[in-house]
């Protein structure tokens, strides 16, 4: 059994997005498709479960081409695919979301909701999912919701599975149980593509590494032939630095200070509870957890986007407790927000009126009235070319931009004037290798100038990389205080609350 | 990261034409009349089908004389759409007609398309007609002014009428989060039955009638005529203009607008930039009443005979909002879909008259021309047309954002 790409190239209006990429899969095997944003793996993905429609080449399983007009032939001819962003009914059963949209039926058009149910239980037990097919999707965490999309994908008898950058919304620990999940499916003769940009799991999880660049497939090799080095300048075309180099801080007065802060999240249940910790000019803090334990509500808090409940904090000895996010912008304090697309740009907006979206009111943008169009032009198209922003020019909207550029859009308003402190939320989620080199050397230099910079990351590594300093944060208090060079197992451990 | 440039991230910007410099619209305004203008081609041909079958001889003779009953039908679709033609643009009397309708559709329609670019639906430029028309009604009876205050200052008065009925379910939304939708549709039913009472309280209701119509507006308060006592068309024309310029200065060039562009399109990231997405709300719904206040002053000042009733509005403020989706919420194509449907209404006239065909065949026509416009996909199979993926006429945040 082998699924094939031959030859398959798709153009869109300017862009080649795949050009000549073959790929085989058998079944019984793991392959990864690495490559960075942008390189084409998704647009490829997309063709084979039938949501574009390739210009040339063809696909065949065991020989036999395939038309895929539609994600339903993709699913009549057994591949099945889970999304990066999952389809899921929030307020469904996992049942009732495995089977929405062939839901088996009694006489008179009943759901047969209890066969389903069965069902479900039976793919859980069989593939060790470990899920409550009667839970609320709504109730049950990200990982277990990605194992009701995998469900949802066997149910419809795929005999290949296409995961999209799965471990993209995962915790470490959740990222080892899902390694073991492909294991399962790949002993049951399943074929499995792995899309990521991640350099460490390509390596630990596949039997073959595809790298494209630029709409190409540029190499295959197995993961035993090749070092994560290697691997990385194949993706990127260019030698890479993977490490962040950084002399060590020299912590000097104290920025930011956060003093017993309590904060409420969106259900009025306490997510912060206590937290108090400061930052000083010249260290990077880091802040590591598993999400949803309270780092976004801080990050809100300390940046007037939610109020405290009870505690304080000071930018500069001064309490901002109940200041908004204009008067923090005033005082130097910059924030690069933990979703870019939700609230870091506006995405009809153009690069040029993203590049001024917080300080669009003052000069030399505005006089309070009227704004300077000239001036701002001519600012973006300076910022566009210092923090080497990717875009065909500074009136396109954002939104045109890979997610690694509308990321620099950002970290270019943000960092162009003179701040004390940096308070950067998952400052590199799901942007490419060359990007997220870009964004950690920003981050230290201006460190390195003398800012304050507090930065939250669910990646470990990213935070072990970046902060000279490292707390973790659980059920929403600070758990542990690390050095970033302490034992990741330790530090793993108190992200699940073993330290306390 | 020297090698890094590649020939697709040359910093060229895109050519600017004269035009878009001169009115700083934007990259796209030719392609944003290319639907409109493919919808209205659509729809011209669709109501001529309508034409064609509405005559019942016609239709009788149809299989025993097929050449006399198609020869028919097209003499009755030209013969109508001369006429619709000939009543919208074909005189000075009917240029005159389609600008006059067209100038409370302007009006409304800029409150409305204001508010879309807010991110908020706007529902309520009925009643913050009705509202500005009544404050207007009293400033223009009650005042003594010459001419050259007195038409400012009733205008005025409507402004301060309409903003107070769309600023307040723009408050009532920044404090409570009370949908706009819902509280503009209440806020039109208050306005109606509040103007039926007091049209009927003595001091505004016109002596000797039993029913609510006001007395008549001051002679000073009365829109001059654009082109003469014999045509209809008042400077309330000019002043719906200059509201085309106000709007599109205030959208693109003013501090406030950039903050109604950046809440309307990402409420998240307005507030994440220091704006105070609740003054803003209250504010776009407020100057977009005002907008809707003109319209309805007009509808006392402009036309004869100068007085209010609970039916000035007519229909408008309604139309505002067809007219505000036709143009895109873009001030410049409000303007164009507004004097296109006062063509519409004034040819519709001449339609009837000239052709026997009854003038809701009009309204037929506006409703294909949104229709295709709310739906470009349908267009784009119409003519073929190579879309562009992800292109859609997203106009406003849905009920639950």
């Amino acid at each position: 059994m082998a699924l094939e790409l031959n030859g398959i190239t798709k153009r869109f209006p300017g862009v080649l997005a795949n050009d000549d990429v073959s790929l085989t899969v058998e079944g019984g095997e793991v392959v990864a498709l690495l490559g960075e944003n942008g390189a084409g793996k998704t647009t490829l993905m997309n063709i084979l479960y039938g949501l574009y429609t390739q210009d040339e080449g063809e696909v065949t399983i065991d020989g036999e081409e395939l038309s895929l007009e539609s994600s339903a032939d993709a699913i009549a001819a057994g591949i099945g695919m889970v999304h990066q962003h999952f389809m899921l009914v929030p307020v469904f059963t996992v049942t009732e979301n495995v089977v929405l949209g062939q839901e088996p039926t009694g006489p008179g058009g009943v759901i047969d909701i209890e066969s389903a149910r069965r069902e479900v239980l039976e793919i859980s037990e069989r593939y060790k999912l470990a899920v409550d097919p009667d839970a609320l999707v709504e109730n049950i965490s990200v990982g277990v919701q990605q194992r009701v999309e995998i469900i949802k994908v066997l149910d419809r008898e795929a005999r290949f599975v296409i995961f999209d950058e799965p471990t993209a919304v995962l915790t470490p620990q959740e990222v080892e149980e899902f390694f073991g999940i492909v294991e399962g499916l790949k002993e049951d003769g399943k074929g499995i593509v792995f899309i990521t940009h991640k350099l460490g799991e390509a390596l630990e999880i596949a039997d073959r590494i595809v790298v494209m660049r630029r709409g190409k497939v540029v190499a295959e090799v197995l993961p035993d032939e090749v070092t994560t080095q290697e691997l990385a300048e194949l993706m990127v075309g260019r030698a890479v630095d993977l490490t962040v180099s950084k002399t060590p801080s020299e912590p000097d007065r104290t920025i930011l200070e956060v003093r017993d802060l309590v904060v409420l999240d969106d259900r009025k249940v306490k997510a912060v509870d206590g937290v108090s910790f400061e930052v000083r000019a010249g260290e990077i803090v880091g802040i590591a957890g598993v999400q949803g334990n309270g780092q976004t509500e801080l990050i809100e808090a300390i940046t007037g986007l939610r109020p405290a409940v009870s505690g304080s904090f000071f930018v500069n000895g001064e309490d901002v407790t109940d200041s908004d996010p204009r008067d923090l912008h005033e005082r130097g304090v910059s924030h690069i927000p933990e979703d870019r697309q939700e609230s870091g740009l506006v995405l009809d907006f153009t690069v040029a009126e993203n590049m001024i979206l917080n300080s669009y009111y003052d000069q030399p943008f505005s006089n309070g009235v009227r704004m300077d169009w000239g001036v701002t032009y001519d600012t973006a198209g300076r910022l566009v070319e210092q923090y080497d922003v990717r875009t065909p020019g500074i009136h396109v909207p954002v939104s045109n931009l890979s997610g690694g550029n509308q990321q620099k859009v950002i970290v270019a308003r943000e960092f162009d004037r003179d701040i004390d402190l940096v308070i950067a939320a998952q400052p590199t989620r799901g942007i490419d290798v060359g990007s997220i080199e870009y964004i950690h050397n920003q981050i230290v230099s201006k460190r390195d100038a003398g800012a304050a910079v507090l930065v939250v990351s669910s990646e470990l590594d990213e935070v072990r990389a970046l902060a000279d300093r490292l707390l973790v944060m659980f059920h929403g208090r600070i758990a542990a205080e690390f050095s970033p060079d302490a034992d990741v197992t330790d530090i793993g451990l108190a992200m699940l609350g073993s330290a306390e | 990261m020297t090698d890094t440039k590649s020939p697709e991230t040359d910093q060229t910007p895109p050519e600017r034409s004269w035009f878009e410099k001169a009115t700083g619209v934007g990259t796209s305004v030719a392609r944003s009349l290319l639907y409109p203008t493919l919808a209205l081609i659509a729809a011209l041909a669709i109501g001529a089908v309508i034409i064609a079958f509405s005559d019942a001889e016609t239709i009788q003779i149809l299989f025993s004389d097929p050449g006399t009953a198609l020869g028919d039908m097209a003499d009755e679709v030209w013969l109508s759409y001369r006429a619709l033609v000939r009543g919208s643009i074909g005189s000075i009397n009917s240029i005159s007609e389609t600008l006059f309708a067209a100038t409370p559709l302007l009006l409304a329609g800029l409150g409305v398309a204001l508010g879309f670019k807010a991110g908020l639906f706007n529902i309520g430029a009925q009643g913050q007609m009705l509202i500005g028309a009544i404050v207007a009604t009293y400033v223009g009876i009650y005042v003594t002014l010459p001419g050259l205050i007195h038409v400012p200052l009733t205008i005025l008065a409507g402004i301060v009428g309409g903003v107070l009925w769309g600023g307040i379910p723009g408050l009532l939304k920044a404090k409570t989060g009370a949908h706009e939708v819902i509280t503009t549709i209440m806020f039109n039913f208050i306005a109606l039955f509040f103007v039926q009472w007091i049209l009927t309280t003595p001091g505004l209701q016109d002596p000797g009638r039993n029913n609510p119509v006001s007395a008549p507006l001051a002679e000073s308060a009365q829109l001059p005529r654009m082109f003469g006592s014999e045509f209809r068309v008042t400077i309330g024309f000019l002043v719906a203009l200059l509201a085309v310029g106000f709007v599109h200065w205030l959208l693109y060039r003013s501090s406030i607008g950039f903050e109604f562009r950046a809440v309307g399109a990402n409420p998240h990231a307005g507030s994440y930039a220091g704006m105070n997405v609740a003054v803003v709300v209250t504010v776009a719904m407020a100057v977009a009443g005002g907008l809707a206040g003109i319209a309805g002053a007009n509808q006392v000042m402009g036309l004869e005979p100068y007085k209010a009733s609970p039916a000035l509005a007519g229909s408008v403020g309604f139309d505002a909002i067809t007219v505000a989706l036709l143009g895109r919420s873009n001030p410049v194509g409000v303007m164009w879909a507004a004097i296109l449907f006062g063509a519409l209404s004034a040819g519709g006239r001449e339609m009837q008259g000239a052709a026997q065909v009854p003038i809701d065949l009009v309204v037929v026509l506006q409703a294909l021309i949104v229709i295709f416009v709310a739906a470009p996909g349908l267009i784009r199979a119409i003519y073929r047309l190579k879309g562009d993926e992800g292109e859609t006429t997203h106009v406003t945040s849905g009920w639950g954002a």
